[in-house]
């Protein structure tokens, strides 16, 4: 498991070098977003706990998705 | 929920807590990574020259040596569970000096950008594009607010190391010490996203 997120973390190095342009920060962001969900089930046992806490943590990804969402909107079509 | 209420102490109310703790935290630095995101998109150029000033090798060992120090946390969680408190006491104690050695590096980081004359409002910064402004600010702030958390992150884990040792956290009442895995887990969490938007912009 830590040997996984150690990979992901010299592949995102790995793809910096690579130097193709904006791909890069999307596919960084993946293996972040890959990395951080790892790191949710197998350190932080979110499976285990329930389906009151698996809603509450989906929730706060929505608010901050919503939240980001309207204010993309709002800054760029001004 | 699984989790039984034993003796007095609500496992499951405190685990429950501790998520929705986290989740206030998720927003807080949600917030900020959208700040982020949107002076990133309105100033890609100049992000990327800014980002060019960070060391991105340090960047990567710090973000290798915070991994460790979650895996060392999970670990000393496990073994503490199994009966195995000193093993236990030595992956807690690794875990400490993982978070200490993090804010070394951290350190020197930020004292060689300040020596550079980098730093909030000062008058080198001033003079740098609007973009690469705006860069250093998010830079200070979130990396700051980050290490303030994990400092706090190693305080806890110094008092959850003395209650192991006095046998206050025991293989049958270990949730506080679970609660502050967590915590250190999402302190982690955090910095897996700072590393790649700070450092390695292409």
């Amino acid at each position: 498991m830590w040997l996984a997120l150690v990979c992901l973390t010299a592949t995102t190095v790995w793809v910096y070098f690579l130097h193709i342009g904006h791909a890069g920060s999307i596919i960084a962001l993946t293996i972040a977003s890959i990395k951080a969900g790892l790191i949710l089930l197998f350190f932080m046992h979110l499976h285990y706990a329930g389906r009151l806490i698996q809603t509450i943590f989906l929730i706060s990804l929505a608010l901050v998705g919503a939240i980001g969402a309207f204010t993309f909107l709002d800054v760029f079509l001004r | 929920m699984k989790d039984t209420v034993l003796a007095g102490r609500d496992t499951a109310g405190a685990k429950l807590g501790m998520w929705l703790f986290l989740f206030t935290e998720i927003l807080l630095f949600g917030g900020m990574f959208l700040l982020y995101a949107v002076d990133r998109a309105k100033h890609a150029a100049e992000f990327h020259a800014a980002a060019e000033g960070l060391n991105r090798f340090v960047g990567a060992a710090n973000t290798i040596i915070l991994l460790t120090s979650s895996l060392t946390m999970a670990l000393s969680i496990a073994e503490l569970r199994s009966g195995r408190r000193e093993r236990s006491l030595m992956f807690q104690s690794l875990t400490i000096l993982f978070g200490c050695i993090f804010l070394g590096v951290k350190y020197f980081e930020w004292t060689a950008k300040i020596g550079h004359g980098i730093f909030p409002d000062s008058p080198k910064l001033m003079k740098l594009p609007k973009g690469q402004i705006l860069f250093y600010g998010l830079y200070f702030v979130m990396t700051g607010l980050h290490g303030v958390h994990v400092l706090a992150g190693i305080v806890v884990l110094v008092f959850m190391l003395i209650s192991t040792i006095n046998r206050r956290i025991t293989h049958h009442d270990y949730v506080r010490i679970e609660n502050s895995g967590l915590y250190w887990h999402l302190v982690d969490t955090i910095w897996v996203y700072l590393f790649p938007l700070f450092y390695l912009i292409t």
